[in-house]
């Protein structure tokens, strides 16, 4: 039990200061560096629970996938050379309460939530919504997933999938001019189409297309 | 005490498993070498003991006494740290690489989900060590590898769904009990074909090493390495090479089942069966790098997004299909 207290403090501890300095560090990138390490660290805690399937879902996803392209936005746009400047610029100082009020939204929410579920459990329809516990976390939540919920399960994939197109369709921009690769061309081509040989006559040259 | 003994014992396996894997992962450079050369019907590498076996080890002490060069506008911390990553990532995916029925350090109920998320970390390595060199060509090359094994990733996951609808379960060692009657190999052979080439991507092997191409980035994204920093994302590389060896001896030929299930084949132990199994992979690789010219960086993503991941996205539909079919999908518990 000490073990596993030792080891629930140091992640915690670690995903909560990894995700104070997301905000607080000055380097756009280091910000997402420590986001991976708040995201590896919040898998761990999953693990810890015996969520291991989220745990490992988490890393996947979000650590590697999600975290790479923000990782290659973020250097891509070069804003790493842009300071951010904690609580210091006229700008940012605007945005302020507007965040300040959003958080404690969600932190009375969360409040809420766990109050609720620790005191009145009986509202929350936790332990008939489980499946039973004798089956593997992975097999429980495809039995929810895909036995008990198939129709949600499929129309919230069916609302990604058009909030997926709409974001593609929004930002589509046909460019003109642009150089296309063909791949079938390139390697049909004969040397026949490629190469002409000429008789070069002298002090006259030759005419060669363009 | 008590603590301590289960930590003794648990650090006494792991060191168990890691020397030998280090060791290997030197063997598997000269033989790296040595195929390449016999391709190219060179000698390679055959001066420093018997065969020139040693060869990996006199390059590694040679690497150890060079100067480690810190670029002075580069970000030290990430720049240190990126070798450091790709070599531990490398190797703490063989935790759950089972060797045989019994002789697994972590028999853990999602180890395949484990070995994919661990394989697709491994590109943090190259991002942060291409990103801190702070110079153009370690950049490119960064950027390169990211798209690539963020694009090979999805392929190889949509190829372990075919396998797992077979097997019905994350665990290595089912996985591997599953091929009892007959490798994966077989039924689902195109699948093989595609997890070995998109391998070969995400380990940025030839024909797809461009992160690194020499002919266009100098060296990519460990350009401004030197010394042993050099050598650890160098036997990083080869580690991670030798674990998607792993994975696909595992997925697709048998793990550690020997090839006849009769007598005396069944005696050998099933770590040799692995190996070698392992080894047959791993000359596959070797002999495409040395076969094959490197691919240009649009085909590398045509590849990646218009055939194969179709290609398996279909054959998962087809593999489900079947097993509903015929009734075969596998129901435990």
């Amino acid at each position: 039990m000490i073990a596993h207290a030792i080891f629930f403090y140091t992640f915690s501890i670690i995903a909560v200061v990894s995700a104070i300095m997301v905000t607080a560090s000055k380097n756009t990138v280091h910000s997402v560096f420590f986001l991976i390490l708040d995201f590896i660290s919040i898998s761990c805690l999953f693990i810890m629970i015996g969520a291991e399937f989220l745990g490992m879902i988490m890393l996947i996803v979000y650590v590697g996938a999600v975290a790479v392209l923000f990782l290659f936005v973020v250097m891509m746009l070069n804003v790493a050379q842009q300071k951010n400047q904690w609580f210091a610029g006229q700008s940012t100082s605007k945005h302020i309460p507007v965040g300040l009020i959003i958080s404690t939204l969600i932190f009375f929410e969360i409040i809420i939530v766990i109050g609720g579920w620790k005191y009145k459990p009986e509202i929350f329809d936790i332990n008939n919504s489980l499946a039973n516990t004798s089956v593997s976390n992975t097999h429980s939540l495809g039995q929810i997933l895909y036995t008990d919920y198939i129709h949600v399960f499929q129309i919230s994939g069916m609302i990604l999938l058009v909030a997926m197109i709409g974001a593609i369709v929004l930002t589509f921009r046909q460019r003109f001019g642009v150089k296309r690769q063909s791949y079938i061309k390139q390697i049909s081509r004969e040397r026949v189409e490629g190469v002409e040989v000429l008789e070069v006559q002298s002090n006259k040259g030759v005419k060669i297309d363009d | 005490m008590e603590y301590l003994n289960i930590v003794f014992q648990e650090v006494y396996k792991i060191l168990f498993l890691l020397i030998p894997v280090l060791v290997s992962v030197a063997m598997i450079v000269w033989l790296d070498r040595r195929v390449w050369a016999f391709v190219q019907k060179r000698q390679g590498p055959n001066v420093v003991g018997p065969f020139g076996l040693l060869q990996s080890l006199a390059d590694a002490l040679k690497y150890i006494f060079k100067e480690i060069i810190i670029p002075s506008s580069s970000n030290k911390v990430i720049f240190i740290l990126a070798p450091i990553v790709t070599m531990t990532l490398a190797l703490i995916a063989w935790a759950v690489i089972p060797f045989s029925a019994t002789q697994v350090l972590a028999d853990i109920n999602v180890g395949i989900l484990y070995l994919f998320a661990v394989s697709s970390l491994g590109v943090y390595g190259i991002i942060m060590g291409g990103w801190a060199s702070n110079s153009k060509y370690p950049f490119l090359g960064a950027i390169r590898s990211a798209a690539q094994m963020v694009s090979y990733e999805v392929s190889i996951g949509v190829i372990i769904i075919n396998v797992l609808l077979c097997v019905g379960s994350l665990n290595l060692n089912d996985i591997v009990i599953a091929q009892q009657n007959m490798w994966f190999v077989i039924p689902l052979f195109p699948m093989f074909v595609i997890f070995f080439i998109s391998a070969l991507a995400e380990t940025n092997r030839p024909p797809f090493d461009l992160p690194e191409a020499e002919a266009e980035l100098v060296a990519g994204y460990q350009t401004e390495y030197s010394g042993m920093m050099y050598a650890m994302f160098w036997l990083g590389e080869y580690a991670n090479i030798l674990l998607m060896c792993a994975m696909g001896a595992i997925l697709f030929l048998g793990g550690w089942m020997s090839p006849i299930d009769i007598y005396p084949f069944t005696l050998v132990p099933g770590a040799i069966w692995l190996i070698l199994k392992i080894l047959l992979l791993f000359i596959l690789f070797a002999l495409v790098k040395a076969i094959v010219p490197r691919y240009r960086y649009d085909q590398l993503m045509r590849l990646g997004w218009k055939v194969f991941l179709p290609l398996s996205l279909i054959w998962v539909v087809l593999t489900a299909s079947y097993l509903f079919y015929f009734n075969l999908l596998p129901v435990n518990q």
